[in-house]
């Protein structure tokens, strides 16, 4: 290959990778601080945006909580044990990555909406789903429903029984083996998962726009109140909030790759020694 | 259905696994799926035939459903098809060209996979508004792109990048350069070897992220709704269609259309577990 | 503390033509050292498996000490278990992976920590690592892993202890050391012990008795000396070593050879028919003979010279003292030393025959 066709490419790919990959993030950063670092950190100080931060920082902690824990033991259910239609379990785990988050959170107001299933004898008990926070957590929970499963299991596939065998044949119970062997074991793959879920579940937008009913200070996560500012013309606030968001989701995102790395070298490490 | 819950059921009063805890694990297994996922999405199956057929009748004959999804199916197919040569090329350049800073450009890659979506679509709605960094410039060409068919591709092309290019890499990286230097001892011009070696071979996987970055594209919402314009007929997106008519209190119609975006999704997701089932068992091997 | 399994049957999960345990009984005494041998396949693991509690079975019973284990748990047999890879905890240490089965004891039986400490510092010291408490299991050998894979089996003191082909990753030099040591640490600690292993030798230097299995059956059960000399069936005197078969028939007291250049030889007490002589290398004798097979050295192996005989349609090799000269005119093959066979079962000499033998 010529040294032109081949400069010629590389400098396509940069021009690319600055028109898609690097112009976005700096023009949310040149927007936020228009006016000054000032200016941007006091509209976060806005009590609806101190809501917003607040809300999400709450369901996030719940989601990824919930779907840690059941995450961990759904891989644990497939991969350890064997009994039919786990495939079909599989399956079911991966769907919510290919629903459209708008359809995420529609299905919740199909069963607990005004129109819903249940939505109006619930009402009746006073117990709000729908346009309330148990909405928003719910709608969260289906779109980072996968996350952790999915990235504990291919490893714990892979390890296969013989540890968890050998533990219970010295005596430990369900919960000292997945405690105390299985867990540790695939700590890295856990936190990757975790920290996934983490970033998800902080951005999630369409979902949780269509279940929250977008109260301002009530039911708004940052997302959602960053649509509000941004439509209100508050762009400064939009961005800085923007900006807060990214950083958040992208250092989540950093540490897994961080960890990843780690991960990796240590089952070559492994996987040479063995 | 039916058949599965007696075979786990079967399963669970045989007494067969010495390793403890199979009740409990499986129990909390399938209540979680079946809370979070099987209820949901079994709403969402059934609930259209039970407004009874007139709903969906009048579903069928709503023109903006229609037009609607045209839009999303049209932008999310374009969008992936330039993705395809752009990931290639920039695939290619991480792989094979000793890039400087190519570790930079490696973490860039996952950008859209980890910035918020609304993130996305305020920042490409101003970068390529009138006033926008890159808005204006176009604009003095004659070019519009926000609030225009064109920005709902542009925002699925920063949407779906990352699903093509981590489709494709780990086939590259495997490639034996070789595989390339034989092709040109043998002769071949490099426009050749690239053509007739080496893009074969990424076939199959480039379909899988083509596959990949379609069925994102097909229910994207917030990237795009900030730049699409969201005129109905025109530049309105199924799923914000979905939005809509859900504050219309249409249910029914909010119900069809999301059925719709569902099955597309589904269909392309197992076609795409399909083709990479067949490679895995030799049937495509991509060179012929 | 014994191990009675009986009449055990398991059928293959999802296809139940396929039977993995076919009617398998055993009989293993307090303080017996056994080993279950037999090709891949044979369903030895499967058996060591059904015994300790990870693999059910469709009928039969396994009785360990006096007790049905069918309502016992695994984890209530207190069996010491030593996994073909090991099964080390990867993320904890020699002496955490040691003290494993003690640490998960509920709180009212657990020793107290020094307690443990002490057990661990002793374990360590009987399997010769006194100084690798604090390694993990990554930085060992395969030896050494193998032992630390002992040694926790050994922690929580079970009376019965069962080895999954413990010495298949090992290089044959550890593997004899080990060998021993383990027979060592079997009789120092009064244990019952099982072991599964596909090498013949290794059975045979270690187990007092052996069990070989072939297609999930047990095709005989017996000391060493009565393998070697009563051979159940011709697959058992195959396993057991290399094996030279020769066909022929028993007529009139006489096993009558098909094949020239082999001595007929008499058998006393055996109904007429045909039969197959088997024979280990070192057992035929050879004398020579003017157009006899012709003969040529072809190596040698534990100081014995090995001859290759061209008996026509094959060649056998042989083994003979090194310093018999090799008769260069042709030689006549003597095979008296050879166990019979008949339709796949040993054929022996009726009681009469015995008696008028002696």
């Amino acid at each position: 290959m010529s040294a032109l066709t081949r400069w010629s490419l590389v400098g396509a790919t940069w021009l690319i990778i600055l028109i898609v990959l690097i112009l976005p993030p700096l023009l949310v950063l040149s927007e936020a601080l228009r006016d000054g670092l000032l200016t941007a950190l006091q509209t976060l100080a806005d009590p609806d945006a101190l809501s917003a931060i607040q809300l999400t920082v709450e369901m996030t902690i719940l989601s990824v909580a919930i779907n840690t824990v059941f995450g961990v033991l759904a891989a644990w259910t497939i991969s350890k044990y064997r009994f039919p239609f786990r495939g079909v379990l599989v399956a079911l785990i991966e769907i919510p990555i290919s629903v459209s988050p708008v359809v995420a959170g529609l299905v919740w107001l199909l069963l607990f909406g005004s129109q819903g299933w249940w939505g109006a004898a619930l009402d009746r008990y006073n117990i709000h789903i729908a346009f309330a926070s148990p909405g928003i957590l719910l709608a969260t929970l289906f779109v980072t429903f996968p996350y952790v499963a999915r990235t504990v299991l291919p490893l714990m596939e892979q390890q296969g029984r013989d540890a968890e065998d050998a533990a219970m044949l010295l005596g430990a119970s369900f919960w000292q083996i997945l405690w105390r062997v299985t867990l540790p074991d695939a700590r890295w793959a856990l936190l990757s998962g975790v920290l996934l879920t983490t970033a998800r579940a902080m951005g999630e937008f369409g979902a949780v726009s269509v279940v929250s009913g977008h109260i301002p200070g009530m039911t708004e996560t940052m997302p959602l109140h960053i649509e509000t500012l941004y439509n209100g013309y508050q762009s400064v606030a939009a961005f800085t909030m923007a900006a807060l968001l990214a950083l958040m989701a992208m250092l989540t995102v950093g540490f897994r790759a961080m960890f990843e790395n780690r991960a990796r070298r240590m089952a070559k490490a492994g996987g040479m020694e063995a | 259905m039916r058949l599965m819950a007696e075979a786990i059921f079967s399963s669970l009063r045989r007494k067969s696994d010495p390793l403890p805890g199979f009740r409990l694990a499986l129990f909390s297994t399938l209540l979680w799926i079946g809370l979070i996922v099987v209820l949901p999405i079994t709403a969402l199956v059934v609930r259209p035939w039970q407004e009874g057929l007139g709903a969906m009748t009048a579903a069928l004959h709503d023109g903006r459903m229609f037009a609607a999804l045209e839009v999303s199916f049209l932008t999310a197919f374009l969008a992936a098809l330039i993705n395809v040569p752009i990931g290639l090329l920039l695939t290619w350049t991480l792989v094979r060209v000793k890039l400087p800073g190519r570790r930079i450009v490696d973490a860039l890659i996952d950008l859209p996979f980890a910035i918020p979506t609304a993130v996305t679509g305020i920042t490409l709605a101003t970068l390529y508004g009138p006033q926008g960094w890159l808005g204006k410039p176009l604009a003095h060409l004659g070019i519009t792109v926000a609030y225009s068919t064109a920005g709902i591709v542009v925002a699925l092309i920063f949407v779906g990048l990352p699903f093509i290019v981590r489709s494709v890499e780990p086939v590259l990286r495997d490639l034996p350069p070789e595989l390339e230097e034989a092709a040109g001892l043998l002769g071949a011009t490099s426009w050749q070897t690239v053509r007739r070696v080496v893009l074969p071979t990424m076939l199959p996987a480039t379909v899988t992220g083509f596959g990949l970055a379609f069925a994102r594209g097909i229910g994207e919402y917030g990237s795009v709704i900030f730049i699409a314009g969201n005129q109905p007929f025109r530049t309105e997106i199924a799923p914000l269609l979905v939005v809509v008519r859900l504050q219309e209190f249409d249910y029914a119609g909010a119900t069809s259309i999301a059925f719709v975006l569902l099955a597309a999704s589904s269909l392309c997701l197992a076609g795409v577990a399909l083709l990479r089932r067949r490679v895995a068992r030799g049937l495509i091997t991509g060179i012929d | 503390m014994s191990v009675r399994i009986e009449d055990l049957v398991r059928r293959a999960p999802g296809n139940h033509d396929r039977i993995l345990l076919d009617q398998v009984t055993v009989d293993i005494p307090d303080g017996a050292f056994v080993a279950l041998v037999g090709p891949s396949g044979a369903g030895k693991t499967t058996l060591l498996r059904a015994i300790a509690g990870l693999d059910p079975f469709d009928t039969g019973r396994i009785v360990i000490d006096d007790r049905n284990t069918n309502d016992l748990s695994a984890r209530e047999r207190n069996v010491g278990f030593v996994f073909q890879n090991y099964a080390l905890f990867r993320h904890m240490t020699v002496a955490k992976n040691i003290s494993f089965g003690l640490d998960v004891l509920p709180g009212s039986q657990r020793p107290a920590k020094s307690e443990i400490d002490r057990r661990v510092k002793e374990l360590l010291d009987l399997i010769q690592l006194p100084d690798l408490g604090s390694s993990y299991p990554q930085r060992l050998s395969g030896g050494q892993r193998q032992r630390v894979a002992l040694a926790r089996a050994l922690a929580t003191r079970p009376k019965h202890l069962l080895l999954d082909e413990p010495f298949g990753a090992l290089d044959p030099v550890v593997r004899r050391t080990v060998r021993q040591w383990l027979r060592s640490l079997h009789d120092q600690l009064g244990l019952t012990t099982i072991l599964v292993t596909h090498d013949q030798e290794e059975a045979l230097d270690v187990a007092d008795r052996l069990v070989v299995m072939q297609d999930g059956r047990i095709v005989q059960d017996d000391g060493a000396e009565a393998l070697e000399n009563r051979p159940a069936t011709p697959f058992v005197m195959e396993f057991l070593g290399e094996t030279l078969s020769f066909p022929g028939r028993i007529t009139g007291g006489m096993f009558l050879p098909e094949l020239p250049h082999v001595a007929p030889f008499p058998v006393a007490g055996i109904a007429d028919g045909p039969a197959a002589a088997l024979i280990r290398p070192h057992e035929i004798r050879l004398t020579p003979e003017a157009g006899g097979a012709p003969v040529q050295r072809a190596g040698s192996r534990y100081g014995l010279s090995k001859l290759a005989v061209d008996l026509g349609d094959r060649i056998v090799d042989i083994l003979v003292p090194a310093s018999e000269a090799v008769p260069a005119s042709g030689v006549k093959l003597h095979i008296a030393a050879a166990r019979l066979f008949r339709d796949d079962r040993l054929l022996e000499p009726t009681h009469e025959a015995r008696v008028a033998a002696a």
